[in-house]
Formats: structure tokens, C-alpha cells, sequence
């Protein structure tokens, strides 16, 4: 079978299972799968530019997809001049004055010359700065954090479509990459990860704790989603109505499929243009390049390519990839929830056994491997349960049987394991290998 | 100023927590260190196979409580330990068996062995979420306190208390009975001797008739019974939760990286630096200032340098200077 044969087949196996979940159990559960495979499908290809290309092992891939998210927030919501005339300002200048100190002391230690004087010289600085910005920071926080803390108490937003915070979402992952990157890609690879492991962590605890910015574990609502319809305006329309009746379907799910589906067409046009501009660029000399890196760092660097700086730009590209995605994700829901990140599982791993499941270095794979793997995960949800109810029909009712059925979503995380490790043993190169 | 009540302050409140969170650190850090220096690779799963060791131990508590059996004033679950020790002995074997020695014939490189630990981590993690659920679990029992802060109070005529847990202090006595027990395996018997061998030099080791796999299989003996023990201390001085333990991971690795990965020495000290900082940090300090400091002095606030939360970027800011200033740790570990 010719590799163009075997993808084909397998994208065609793919779609006939959603089509087989539309059918079988309902319409709404399976353009739900999709939006959440396309949005994996999309950070699938973020992890592969990095980990497939370039070798670079990132597990702290929710903290970019948080920060995606975070975009929307900002981009979307109203502007709020309560929040700015009590101290929106002074918590900026408070951050720009924090970089300031960091800045200055990573120019003493470029600057000076090692010894006691550099250390003292780099103590008091950072000291000093700290102290400066928690003067300049503290109260400013409070002052927005205490004004109408029910439905704001934030900085709010600026108020720009939802659409224009898809790209701001790509360039707040990237500049959050391009710090991480400076501090931790010399590292080997398995301190990369732990290193990116502890990113992540703190990206969402930021997101979480910090209601200025995001009004925290509260959450932010209604998050416009421009330019897909709302449910209740369709069931409204006459041409909507006659439509439903015509496939058969009760308008409340009609119009939820209707505007599933075109959420669905949105990220798939995203999905789409990034897949081509992978696709190009690594067909370039750029990715021929990356992967002779990749392959033999010693011997890249040795014909004269500067194998930092590559590694940097691919880290920085691949997180913006991921941040766009997590845009889609708070756009699609309309809803910003920094608690629901604070679980590297379902954010980051999963999405490493999509890529390896996929065939690491190809960007095909990676997709594919994603509307598998997420189908899997949203299906024992729905249908682990009732499975498990029906391998213990025979059990008496009882505390066994109910937490048996109680646990069975969590089988998940085994069998997502178990799929990767097979993967990894009998077929290490995935379900599409690279060329 | 008031030098004895700050004193007690902060043996309250830093002292004794830290010590206690230093030692549960440094038995994890001991696992994460033993299996890089003999089967070189990160263990992702660490975390897990403390989750997995304490779940069990969980288990046999509430069945011995439910038998009426209990040590007296300390906690069931030291009891139920040996058999959450086993269990998770077993499950590393198995894992052993049926996972990594494919690799480790086949010389893979590390970076395949981290990700094929991931697979094993989802799969310990939902095993143990199967189990147990993912609520928090308390399983302490037994007496509470050890000294409680109302009686040293009365005792001492002091204002501020000194609550001594009895969880701090069988996580400390048990910490340096399994540490002294590890290092004199280590230096003093012949397997011992040989895992040293083989972390320092595997051809020589290999050359010399030292069979790997039994060295690998005690290996994950030791690190079974390390896990274990750590978690269940956890445990008993905070909760279990499988989540919590996962995220142990972080500051495990940082504690493991600190010391130098590789080195069981390096791990113990990178654990209390670990643990000291990270208290440290998210620790209020204007009680212990409130008896040192005259009142006009007194700064406003809790004298907090971070909140609680943020208690990952301690464990990550060390782990990253230390990686970029000294790459092999404070001891000399392996890693170049």
C-alpha cells in the first residue's frame, strides 16, 4: 500500500467513525468530538513542529493553550473604565518595572565579571526590584480586584471581534515560548521537559490566581463568538425552521449541530491553512534543515547551521500554534475557566500520545492521530459508563458495583496510556510515518 | 522583642513543616535518582507509583480499621505500609517485564524511555483514580498531636504555641531510619555494591559478571518500597489526592536535578532545599517579624513573598538556575 493510499484510508476510516457516533448515538455528541478534535488536531501540530521537527521535548504545552485562551478574554471583552481609573495602569507600569529588573540584572551578570561584587550587585538589584514592584503592584490590584468582584473586578478587555484575538493568541503563546526558550532550550532534552512541565504549571496557577487579569477560578462569560450564530437567534429564523424540518430534526438539535457545524468549518479553515503552511515549510530547505538538526546536531552545527537559534524560532512557532488553538477553545465554548487547565493529562500528554499515536514527524499523522485519540477520550464518557453497567449487569447493586460504574470514565486515562505504549513498542513509527 | 516566641514561630510554622516536606521530598527524589543512575532515564511515572503505593496502603488501612486493629496512638497505615510496599513492588516488576527491558535490550535512547513512562504514568494514574477515585482521601488516625499548642502554651508560659504533629515526627524518624538503611545497603552489601558499580560504569560492571538484570530488578525494589513510603508520608501529613501526587512531581525532579541526578546523597540535600525555599517563600512572615520587630518597624501586610499557589515556581526557579549555573547539581551527579 503507497503511503498516500494508507492516509487516505485512514482519514476516510476516521471520518466513517464520527459518522458511525452521528448515527448511532446522537448528532450533537459527535459535531462535539469534532470541534474538540479539530482544536487537538490543531495542538497536535504545534507539538509536532517541535518534537517532530526539531526534537524539542515540551510537556508544558497547557500553558500556551491557556495563554491562547487568555487572548480572547483580552481581545474581546468591553473595555472597562472603572478598571482603568483604579489602577489598570499602574498594574502595567508595575509589570514593565518587574522585566526592568530582570532585565538589568541579566545585564550585571552578562557585564560584570564573576566574584562576590557581581553577586551583591545582582542581590541588591533583584531585592530592591521585588521590593519595588510588590509597592507599585499590591495596591493597584487590589483597587481593581475590589471593584464589582461578582461580575468584573478585572481589567476587562478591549473590545475587538473575537476573530482578531486569534492571531493575538499565536503571539502571547509565542512570547511566553520565546522567554521559556531563552531560559531552558540549552537543556537536554529530559530537563526541556521537566522545565517546560514546571512552565506550564505556573502559567495556569498565574491564570488562576490572578483575578485582575482574569477574574480566576470566577471565570469570564459570555465571551462573543462572532462569527458564528447563537442557538437561540437561529431557532427564531424561518429559513432555519424550514430547514430543520426538511432534515427531520428537532429545531433545539438542529440548531445546536447547525452551529456546531460551523464552528467546526471555522477551526477547520484554521486547521487547514496551518497544515499548508507546516506542509510548506517543511519542505523547504528551512525543514530539510531542521531535521538534519534534528538527526545529527553535531553535524549540523559543523556545516555552519546555528542550531540554538533554529531550535528557538521552531519552540516559538510551535507554541503559537498551540495558543491559537486554545484560542478556538475558549472562542467555541464562549468561556474563559482558568480551573479547567490545571489538568496536564487531558492538555499536554494527551496530546503528546496523539503525535506519537500520529507518526512524530508528520504533520498528517499528528491530525489524524488526534481525531482518533480524541474520539477515544470523549467516548468513554459517554459510553464507558453504560458499558461497564452492562459488564456488571450480573453484580447485585451495591457499593461495588456503584463505584464501578462511577470510576469507569476514568479507564480512559489506562487505555490512552496502553495506546501509546503499543504504539511506542510494535509500531514506533505511528499510523502515517514520515517520509 | 521577643526572641523565644519568634524562635517557637518559626519552628511551628517553617521549621518543623519544612523538615517534614523535606524529608517526604527527598525519599521521592531517592526513587527519581536511583532509576536515572541505574536505568537511565527521568521516571515520569514517580509520581504515580507513589499515588498507586499509597492507594493501597489506603486500602488495607480502612480494612484493618474495619478488623478493629490499630497501633495505638500512631497511625493504621504504618501497619498497612509493608503491603502497599509489595503491591507496588510487584506492579514495577510487572511493569519491568512487560515495558522497559524491551527497551533497555534494545539500547533505546533516553528520550524514548521518558515518553514510554509517560504511557506508563496515564496508565498507573487512572488505574489508581479507578481505584480510589479522585477525592481527597485522610486516612491519618491514631493521637494528632504529639505536644498540642494549648499544653505548650500551659507548659512553657510562652504566647505562641508549638504544635508538634505526630505526623512530622514519624515522617522524620521514619525518613532517617530508611535513609541509613539505603546507604548501608548500598556501601556495605554486595548487591549494593554492585548497583553502584553499574551507575558508575555499566561496560566495566557488566565485564566484571555482575548480572544487570538483578541489579535492575532490585532496583525497582528499593524504589517501590521509596515510593511508598514517601507517598503514604505525604499522606499522612497532608492528604492523598491522585492529582497532588502527580503534581509532586515537579518539585521531586527539582529536588533530584538540585542534588545532582544520580546521586542519593545529592537527592536528600536537594529535597530540604527544595522544601526550605518553598516554605520559605509562601510563608507569611509578619508573625515571626511581629516578635522581632518594634512596632514602628512593623511593614504592612503579611510579609508574604509569594502566595501559596505559586509554590511550583519555587521548585521551578531552582530547578533552572540550577540547571543553567551548575548543570550537574550540588553534588556531583551524572548529568552533563
Amino acid at each position: 500500500m503507497s503511503p498516500t493510499l494508507r492516509s487516505v484510508l485512514l482519514f476516510a476510516g476516521v471520518a466513517a467513525l464520527y459518522l458511525v457516533v452521528g448515527f448511532l448515538q446522537s448528532w450533537p455528541l459527535a459535531v462535539t468530538i469534532l470541534n474538540d478534535g479539530l482544536i487537538v488536531a490543531i495542538m497536535a501540530l504545534g507539538v509536532n513542529m517541535q518534537w517532530g521537527y526539531a526534537g524539542l521535548f515540551n510537556i508544558g504545552v497547557v500553558g500556551f493553550f491557556a495563554l491562547g485562551g487568555l487572548a480572547v478574554a483580552l481581545i474581546s471583552k468591553p473595555f472597562d473604565s472603572a478598571a482603568w481609573a483604579a489602577g489598570t495602569p499602574r498594574i502595567f507600569f508595575a509589570l514593565v518595572v518587574g522585566a526592568a529588573v530582570i532585565l538589568v540584572s541579566t545585564r550585571i551578570h552578562r557585564r560584570m565579571k564573576p566574584g562576590a561584587s557581581r553577586k551583591l550587585a545582582m542581590l541588591v538589584v533583584m531585592v530592591a526590584g521585588f521590593l519595588l514592584f510588590r509597592f507599585i503592584y499590591d495596591p493597584a490590584v487590589e483597587a481593581v480586584e475590589a471593584l464589582t468582584p461578582a461580575a468584573t473586578g478585572n481589567i476587562g478587555g478591549i473590545g475587538l471581534p473575537v476573530l482578531l484575538s486569534w492571531p493575538v493568541a499565536g503571539v502571547f503563546a509565542a512570547a511566553a515560548a520565546w522567554i521559556v526558550a531563552k531560559t531552558a532550550l540549552g537543556l537536554r532534552s529530559d530537563y526541556l521537559a521537566i522545565a517546560t512541565l514546571g512552565i506550564g504549571q505556573i502559567i495556569v496557577a498565574i491564570l488562576m490566581n490572578e483575578d485582575w487579569l482574569d477574574r480566576g477560578v470566577k471565570n469570564i462569560i459570555d465571551i462573543g463568538r462572532w462569527p458564528v450564530p447563537r442557538e437561540v437567534a437561529l431557532q427564531q429564523q424561518h429559513w432555519f425552521i424550514s430547514l430543520a424540518q426538511a432534515v427531520g430534526m428537532d429545531i433545539r438539535t438542529a440548531s445546536t449541530v447547525f452551529v456546531g457545524l460551523c464552528f467546526a468549518s471555522l477551526s477547520g479553515i484554521v486547521l487547514l491553512v496551518l497544515l499548508l503552511l507546516a506542509e510548506l515549510s517543511l519542505k523547504s530547505p528551512w525543514g530539510r534543515m531542521m531535521r538534519a538538526i534534528r538527526d545529527n546536531e553535531v553535524a549540523a552545527a559543523a556545516m555552519g547551521k546555528d542550531v540554538q537559534r533554529r531550535h528557538l524560532q521552531v519552540f516559538v512557532i510551535g507554541s503559537a500554534v498551540i495558543g491559537v488553538a486554545g484560542a478556538l477553545y475558549v472562542t467555541l465554548h464562549g468561556l474563559l475557566s482558568p480551573a479547567s487547565y490545571n489538568d496536564p493529562l487531558r492538555y499536554t500528554f494527551i496530546i503528546w500520545a496523539m503525535v506519537i499515536l500520529g507518526g512524530s514527524g508528520n504533520n498528517w499523522g499528528a491530525i489524524v492521530g488526534a481525531l482518533i485519540v480524541m474520539l477515544l477520550w470523549d467516548e468513554a464518557e459517554s459510553i464507558g459508563p453504560s458499558l461497564i453497567g452492562w459488564i456488571t449487569a450480573p453484580l447485585h447493586a451495591g457499593p461495588l458495583k456503584h463505584h464501578l460504574i462511577d470510576s469507569a470514565v476514568q479507564m480512559r486515562l489506562p487505555i490512552i496510556g496502553l495506546v501509546l505504549l503499543l504504539v511506542l513498542r510494535f509500531s514506533p513509527r505511528g499510523l502515517i510515518p514520515e517520509k | 522583642m521577643d526572641f523565644l516566641n519568634a524562635l517557637v514561630a518559626l519552628l511551628n510554622y517553617v521549621i518543623i513543616p519544612a523538615t517534614s516536606y523535606g524529608s517526604q521530598l527527598a525519599l521521592g527524589a531517592l526513587g527519581v535518582t536511583l532509576i536515572y543512575g541505574i536505568l537511565r532515564f527521568s521516571n515520569f511515572a514517580h509520581g504515580d507509583t507513589m499515588a498507586f503505593g499509597t492507594t493501597i496502603t489506603i486500602l488495607f488501612t480502612w480494612w484493618f480499621q474495619s478488623l478493629g486493629v490499630s497501633l495505638g496512638p500512631l497511625p493504621t497505615a504504618l501497619l498497612a505500609l509493608p503491603f502497599g510496599i509489595l503491591a507496588t513492588a510487584a506492579l514495577l516488576l510487572f511493569t519491568d517485564r512487560a515495558v522497559y527491558r524491551f527497551y533497555r535490550r534494545k539500547k533505546a535512547a533516553p528520550v524514548i524511555l521518558v515518553i514510554v513512562s509517560m504511557g506508563v504514568m496515564f496508565i498507573m494514574n487512572g488505574v489508581t483514580r479507578f481505584i480510589i477515585g479522585v477525592r481527597d482521601q485522610n486516612f491519618a488516625d491514631g493521637r494528632r498531636f504529639i505536644i498540642n499548642a494549648l499544653e505548650f502554651r500551659k507548659m512553657t508560659g510562652l504566647s505562641e504555641g508549638l504544635a508538634l504533629r505526630t505526623s512530622s515526627v514519624i515522617t522524620i524518624v521514619t525518613a532517617i531510619i530508611v535513609v541509613v538503611l539505603l546507604f548501608w545497603y548500598l556501601n556495605h552489601t554486595r548487591t549494593g555494591k554492585s548497583m553502584r558499580a553499574f551507575s558508575d560504569n555499566e561496560d566495566l560492571a557488566l565485564l566484571s559478571g555482575i548480572n544487570p538484570e538483578r541489579v535492575v530488578a532490585v532496583t525497582w525494589l528499593i524504589v517501590a518500597a521509596l515510593a511508598t513510603i514517601a507517598g503514604v508520608l505525604y499522606g499522612l501529613d497532608k492528604s492523598f489526592s491522585p492529582f497532588t501526587y502527580f503534581q509532586l512531581l515537579l518539585p521531586i525532579f527539582a529536588s533530584a536535578v538540585v542534588g545532582g541526578l544520580g546521586n542519593p546523597l545529592g537527592a536528600i540535600a536537594g529535597g530540604f532545599v527544595v522544601a526550605f525555599s518553598e516554605v520559605g517563600f509562601t510563608y507569611a512572615w509578619r508573625k515571626v517579624l511581629a516578635y522581632i520587630l518594634p512596632a514602628s518597624l512593623m511593614p504592612h501586610g503579611l510579609v508574604q513573598l509569594l502566595s501559596t499557589e505559586y509554590k511550583f515556581a519555587v521548585s521551578f526557579a531552582i530547578l533552572v538556575i540550577v540547571l543553567l549555573f551548575r548543570p550537574t547539581g550540588l553534588f556531583k551527579g551524572k548529568s552533563v
